[in-house]
């Protein structure tokens, strides 16, 4: 079956071309100037053909926290967003830590057939920090990296294993930094906002150290060390060096923080609550410079569904996280309106470099010989974030109910139309 | 200008004629406290529900006196923090009890922001009578109340705060209100107990106890709670009460006719010696619980002419 999409601009990492892209089954096999015969035809009305987004950093609470999210509610909530390919967190009940959940996941994601599912399994087993997981055996079964995600493995050693042991299958250690031992306890960024609201802070410095530790055993052990979520002035300016000494480092940031500071808790909004905490105006404009000097690798959302019965509580007993998925785009869409990042660097940042890190060869490219998974996303959409376009169980974003500008108007895996604002298909 | 709002949440919302006017009222209700019959009947007819979260004598009992001089039914509720943790939530526990009816709610609780978010979520009027770290205004207002019965005026005062201020919600209370008031604040204790980016406090941080106390009008004293200390603020209650502790010594320093704040309870030998707690000359401590009933009695009476004004 051959499926033409005709009247957009195809964005890539290193271009733009205005051109069509006919695809048979699940490739892409042409990129053609002309219209050709096809059974079935999409009109894009101008709107950029993008690689389907790659988003290395979910949790879709599946299995264990279903009320939140699941597999089929998360594979729904990706492809709504213009994403294809989704990396689910390994902090589930039971834990990721062995290669049945990992093929269970993967299975649950194949039935609903909308994204590719490939988990994170966890660095130690049960998320204790003492022993590493059977990290091949998961290999084997689909995990593609590994990390405790919330709970940083605090012990040296570990880290240690984990980053050499993984290196010998390919693989790569993804951190949370944070030196849970520096301020116990904290909910936000530790700086003027805290010191107001009297809520307990969590000094960067917490994620500063951790990424140091962690790309110097990166340095003794050439493994590969992906930091996640980085929040912090500091930490970019680690990365930074350690990029410049060879280290096999690769970075993401989160919309969150490079779209909001610490300013927005002043009204004590449990949605603006997350780990990294949103930083200062400082840790922001570093985030926005970083993505636009080449030194941050990967926009990923970190998109943490929580339902409103766990948010809905004081500012300290709500837990951390922000829904992020269906505010990718339109979030990053606005870096480009403001000119800090390009087209294409928005494409190297959400597919491309995804791809690349995760070895992921068909993919992060709209080219002859190709995936066809594929988002079309138009930069002046409007419409209101609300019920109608959530497609996730829960709703803890400060940005829902609120106007957006720029959506996946349709998203299409392995050649097949999986999403057609605002519906699911 | 009077204040009118649904709640009382903390002094950083208020202005300076909002402040006064607590204080102005106050005066009134401290003079029929002492008068024979201690009674007025602006509340009656309404129910006041105490929530406490957290222990408190002094601030429960106070409340609980002065709605009940204002003629309204009050209710004591404490809930020690494993009883909400068998399931139900704040909001929920709110709304249960305002289901019968309540007028207004006092509400102590150790988290911060925690008054803020029963307020929104809550047609009651909310008192917050202490919220984690963040405010205690009530305890701000009875401050400023007896400084000024025994200072005559806010004009060229200087008031230094001394202690864990990171961890106080009197002080952030105090601290708001004084700066909208002018008053010149200075701030000591041992960095450790001192918030990060005090700037915003815009006070003067000084670096010794003789600093702290030279040429201050009002020293309030901050108590050091050690049922929560994890160790590592300070080295030991010893060390603490050598380099942070207020002496008599240490008041010679002080100026004139200097007066000595503590909002309670006081660890005898930690935060300040029996001396300065018990001499007469210069300890306020009990004027201030004394004030406490009185400006409490004017926020009950405020906000329930505003609930009144708006048919509430």
């Amino acid at each position: 079956m051959k499926t033409l999409i005709k009247n957009g601009i195809i964005v890539n990492s290193d271009g733009q071309i205005k051109a069509n892209v006919l695809i048979e089954d699940e490739m892409i096999v042409d990129i053609i100037e002309h219209e050709v015969q096809a059974d079935t035809v999409i009109d894009a009305c101008g709107n950029y053909i993008m690689p389907g987004l790659i988003d290395m950093h979910v949790h879709f609470r599946d299995p264990g926290q279903e009320y939140k999210d699941d597999v089929i509610s998360g594979s729904e909530t990706a492809v709504a967003s213009g994403v294809t390919t989704c990396l689910p967190m390994a902090n589930t009940f039971p834990i990721n830590d062995n290669s049945s959940i990992t093929r269970a996941m993967i299975q649950k994601a194949k039935q609903r057939g909308l994204i590719d599912l490939l988990p994170i399994g966890a660095i130690s087993q049960g998320l204790h920090g003492d022993r590493i997981v059977e990290m091949g055996d998961m290999i084997e079964a689909g995990a593609v990296a590994f990390s405790d995600d919330g709970l940083p493995v605090s012990d040296s050693s570990v880290m240690r294993d984990a980053l050499e042991y993984s290196r010998g299958f390919n693989s790569f250690v993804i951190s949370h930094s944070e030196d849970c031992s520096l301020c116990r306890k904290g909910v936000m960024h530790e700086g003027e906002i805290s010191t107001i609201l009297g809520l307990k802070g969590m000094a960067s410095e917490k994620e500063e150290i951790m990424i140091s530790r962690d790309m110097l055993l990166a340095k003794l052990t050439k493994g590969h060390i992906h930091i996640a979520h980085v929040s912090s002035a500091w930490s970019l300016k680690l990365i930074e060096l350690a990029k410049q000494e060879g280290i096999n480092i690769t970075c993401e940031v989160t919309p969150h923080h490079f779209s909001f500071s610490d300013k927005n808790l002043l009204s004590y909004n449990t949605h603006f609550k997350m780990s990294p905490p949103l930083r200062s105006e400082n840790d922001i404009n570093a985030i926005r410079e970083a993505l636009k000097s080449g030194l941050v690798d990967v926009i990923a959302t970190d998109h943490a569904p929580h339902h409103n019965d766990d948010k809905f509580v004081e500012f300290d007993n709500a837990p951390f996280g922000i829904l992020g998925l269906q505010t990718l785009v339109p979030l990053t869409l606005k870096l480009v309106n403001e000119g800090i990042i390009s087209l294409e660097r928005m494409v190297e940042l959400t597919s491309a470099n995804p791809a690349k890190i995760l070895n992921l060869k068909t993919k992060g490219k709209i080219a002859k010989g190709m995936l066809a998974d594929i988002a079309i996303i138009d930069p002046n959409k409007e419409y209101i974030y609300d019920e109608s376009i959530n497609k996730s169980k829960s709703k803890n974003s400060p940005l829902f109910g609120e106007k957006l500008t720029g959506a996946a108007v349709m998203t299409l895996k392995n050649g097949r139309v999986v999403y057609d604002f605002p519906h699911c298909l | 200008m009077v204040y009118q709002h649904k709640d009382l949440i903390g002094l950083r919302d208020l202005c300076k004629e909002e402040i006064l006017s607590f204080i102005d009222l106050a005066k009134e209700f401290k003079a029929l406290n002492n008068s024979d019959v201690k009674k007025s009947p602006s509340l009656h007819g309404k129910t006041v529900i105490n929530a406490f979260y957290e222990n408190s004598t002094r601030t429960r009992v106070s409340f609980e006196v002065a709605a009940k001089r204002l003629g309204a039914d009050a209710i004591n509720f404490s809930a020690s923090q494993s009883s909400s943790k068998k399931g139900e939530t704040l909001v929920d526990t709110i709304h249960n009890m305002e289901a019968m009816k309540t007028d207004i709610f006092v509400l102590r609780h150790p988290n911060s922001g925690a008054a803020h978010f029963v307020a929104q979520n809550s047609d009651a009027s909310i008192v917050n009578a202490g919220d984690g770290l963040n405010e205690h205004p009530t305890q701000g207002l009875l401050d400023l109340f007896t400084i000024l019965e025994h200072k005559g005026s806010f004009e060229n005062l200087t008031v230094s705060i001394i202690g864990d201020i990171a961890h106080s919600r009197v002080a952030r209370s105090d601290i708001w209100a004084m700066r909208k008031l002018g008053i010149n604040v200075k701030l000591f204790g041992p960095p450790t107990m001192l918030p990060v980016h005090m700037e915003v406090f815009d006070c003067h941080v000084c670096s010794s106890m003789e600093e702290a106390v030279e040429g201050s009008d009002v020293i309030i004293m901050l108590r050091i709670q050690l049922e929560r200390q994890d160790g590592t603020l300070f080295p030991s209650v010893r060390e603490y009460s050598k380099f942070f502790g207020l002496t008599s010594t240490r008041m010679k320093l002080a100026n004139k006719n200097a007066i000595v704040l503590h909002p309670g309870p006081i660890n005898r030998g930690v935060e300040m010696n029996s001396d300065v707690v018990d001499n007469k000359d210069y300890s306020v401590i009990l004027n201030q619980v004394e004030n406490g009933v009185a400006i409490r009695m004017a926020v009950l009476h405020t906000l329930n002419l505003y609930r009144k004004s708006r048919n509430m």
